[in-house]
């Protein structure tokens, strides 16, 4: 049997075309005060929010840039040569036909449509800064749901979205948080009525086209008393030599006994700078679910958390990583304990191969007024190769009274005994390790709906592919 | 082909071509370390061998390095299946060609349920077409060797107990029907009631075209799979060679009497 070869891993970034810019406004590289006004202006936003963006520039603008994880990849984002806002089309198409062809096309080729027709109760899909098509199941609408891109919903729900917006990430958390408040474009806003249970998941869909372009989306989800929703949003872009920069916020909300499962399939081009910043508040018995995987990107940082805010909430945060070479997937989570008999747990797999790293960050903290609570924590890192990478920096802050806290950890290398018995039963080594690979992925795939995981499989197959010579 | 006539040590002249699986004058080390020290056997379609020797004579290396295990390192002699040297192929390669190890310790893939792995390894060994009807061929086997229906749905050997990895060695044996079977201590660790059902299996395999290799430390198996032959094993020589009347007789001496026996041949 003979050693896989590291060099030999790696399949081919399959998202990576590219559209000719046929657009309707392009920003001049870099940021400053016209540019945001110019982006409030276009939009035609009211004061509240050009003051807001304002505010969160000058914060940007002040910040200095983080002094943790992966300084030296951070420190070469050169934040002169993005466009930080980039508007394809007019406006938001509710059928297909009155996309751009050559938009269309491209969401065609990423499967995009073909997923809404099978098994969506709803989706946009934006490119660049704007939402180009957006649906929503009728059912839906009749119920008071709302899902629209977030532009449409401070337009249509002013008063909504000035009510939540920020609150639960506000402009000053940190850097990046605070450039999306400035320079914000697209995202969702989800809003569903009490009691009301989508059990069918609504879908956004993210694609980056130009070089240097910035994607900055801005996502609230509201869900009332006892409703429950799944949200999943997945994206990817082309590959070009010089980066581009995605920030996203997301604000989740689930009041008393809601339940809100959010799902990300980030599979960007290995250019992109994906810096993101994800929160959940649960209330009183709610239920709040991060199901987060990275395989794309050049730096993901990106900790989902959740805030249990009332007595009995639950967070649970699965988070899985790919680290192939030249990439760095920063992932972990943050579970944050602040009321009685809360509960959550962190799962963390990462795998990384080809020189690639992965690292676990995260933070357990309860707060004193949290007795009586229980967390687990794990994390499982696989190492495909001796040039790649792991680290795993968990921190636990425990305050409260009665905690009942697991924590366990495992660094793990695909062993040649394991690889002999998979080849003994005429297994290739490439498909064996395929099929190590899928395992230990699996807990994240089977939390996907069927489709995503049998893409997701089809993926690290194709990853696999050619892993032995 | 030329057939090679050699003697054998049991003075029965043999037909090299004619073997099934073939192992001639076999030297194997591993880490520097001499394990296997000229070991020659071979097995005739139909026939049910056993290989016997105290621990650490070399009993599970020769399992290995018949796959192909990296570890271990051929320095003389050669192994053939059906008169093909196996020593230049990869392990999934000789899988394919008709060998099938059941392992001492086989390996959890924890993530990757049984179906999904027999699925997989059917269609690596048989091609495509033998997965057509897998679900039905699969709970039938799993009935025949009294496994419930769930267990297709865990993960390969991840928390098993020592039957239930045995039990589902067997499974994968019967279902990619290898020519050349080598069983290595499929006995140990099994009660009696799991030790009947896993021979079943082997029984039910057996066949005129198919030859089987019985590895075991202990004589129980016997009773209920009967070999044509017995083969000692001390410190990495094959000693005696015999009937299953070898089996009883080491089942009450142990092993001891014939290590004192041994004679190094010259050669």
């Amino acid at each position: 049997m003979e050693k896989i070869q590291p060099k030999d891993i790696g399949g081919e970034y399959q998202y990576g075309f590219k559209d000719p810019e046929n657009y309707v406004f392009k920003s001049k590289p870099g940021l400053n005060r016209k540019i945001v006004e110019e982006i409030s202006w276009m939009k035609k936003e009211p004061d509240w929010m050009r003051e807001f963006r304002l505010k969160a520039l000058d914060i940007f603008l002040s910040k200095p840039m983080p002094h943790w994880g992966d300084t030296a990849l951070l420190n070469q984002i050169h934040f002169d040569q993005i466009y930080y806002y980039l508007k394809p089309s007019e406006k938001t198409a509710d059928t297909w036909e009155d996309v751009p062809e050559y938009i269309r096309n491209t969401f065609e080729k990423l499967g995009v449509p073909q997923a809404e027709r099978k098994f969506l109760a709803g989706l946009t899909a934006q490119y660049e800064s704007e939402s180009v098509y957006h649906s929503l199941h009728e059912s839906l609408t009749r119920q008071g749901v709302i899902f629209l891109d977030m532009d449409a919903g401070l337009r249509e729900h002013p008063d909504l979205v000035k009510e939540y917006f920020g609150t639960v990430i506000g402009p000053a958390d940190n850097k990046f948080a605070a450039l999306n408040s400035a320079v914000w474009s697209g995202g969702s806003l989800v809003y569903i009525p009490k009691g009301v249970q989508v059990s069918i998941p609504l879908q956004a869909y993210f694609r980056i086209n130009a070089k240097n372009a910035g994607q900055f989306e801005r996502t609230l989800i509201l869900a009332e008393e006892g409703s429950s929703v799944h949200y999943i949003e997945g994206c990817t872009a082309p590959v070009y030599s010089s980066d581009s920069l995605h920030s996203a916020v997301v604000e989740l909300i689930a009041k008393p006994g809601a339940h809100i499962r959010y799902t990300t399939i980030q599979n960007w081009a290995p250019n992109v700078y994906n810096l993101v910043t994800k929160r959940a508040i649960a209330h009183r018995d709610a239920f709040v679910e991060w199901v987060d995987g990275n395989l794309g990107s050049k730096l993901t940082m990106k900790f989902p958390a959740v805030y249990l805010m009332g007595k009995g909430a639950r967070g649970e945060i699965l988070s899985c990583a790919l680290a192939g070479r030249g990439q760095h997937q920063d992932t972990g989570a943050k579970l944050f304990f602040g009321a009685p008999h809360t509960s959550g747990t962190i799962t963390s797999k990462s795998i990384s191969k080809d020189g690639g790293r992965a690292s676990y960050r995260g933070l357990v903290k309860v707060h004193p007024q949290a007795h009586d609570t229980k967390v687990r924590v794990r994390c499982d890192a696989l190492l495909l190769d001796e040039q790649s990478r792991s680290d795993t920096y968990p921190t636990m802050e425990i305050d409260g009274e009665r905690t009942q806290v697991e924590h366990e950890a495992s660094v793990s290398k695909i062993g040649e005994d394991q690889l002999f018995y998979l080849t003994s039963r005429g297994i290739t080594e490439s498909d064996a390790v395929a099929l190590i690979v899928n395992g230990f992925f699996e807990c994240f795939a089977k939390e996907l709906p069927l489709e995503y995981s049998v893409e997701l499989n089809r993926l690290i197959q194709m990853e696999m592919e050619g892993a032995v010579g | 082909m030329y057939a090679t006539l050699y003697l054998r040590e049991d003075g029965m002249t043999k037909n090299v071509a004619q073997a099934l699986l073939a192992i001639e004058d076999l030297h194997v080390s591993v880490e520097g370390k001499t394990i296997l020290q000229g070991v020659s056997l071979e097995i005739r379609p139909g026939e049910i061998h056993a290989l016997m020797g105290p621990n650490g004579s070399g009993k599970s290396t020769l399992s290995h390095v018949l796959l192909g295990h990296p570890k271990y390192e051929v320095t003389r002699g050669r192994i053939l299946l059906h008169g093909e040297d196996l020593l230049q192929l990869k392990t999934y390669e000789r899988a394919r060609k008709g060998l099938f190890l059941a392992f001492q310790y086989p390996m959890a893939i924890p993530g990757v349920s049984v179906a999904n792995f027999l699925r997989t390894a059917l269609k690596s060994v048989r091609g495509e077409g033998a997965a057509k009807g897998f679900r039905k061929k699969l709970l039938e086997t799993m009935q025949g060797l009294e496994m419930e229906t769930s267990f297709a749905t865990r993960y390969v050997n991840d928390g098993f107990s020592g039957g239930e990895k045995k039990r589902l060695e067997i499974l994968q044996m019967v279902l990619l029907q290898p020519q050349a079977c080598v069983l290595d201590e499929t006995d140990s660790g099994l009660d009696i009631d799991a030790l009947k059902t896993v021979s079943r299996g082997i029984n039910q395999l057996a066949s005129p075209e198919r030859g089987i290799l019985l590895i075991t430390h202990y004589q129980r198996i016997l009773n209920y799979v009967r070999p044509h032959f017995v083969h000692v094993l001390i410190t990495g020589r094959l000693v005696r060679s015999g009937g299953p009347e070898l089996a009883e007789e080491l089942e009450k001496k142990g092993y001891d009497w014939l290590e004192k026996e041994i004679v190094i041949p010259a050669r």
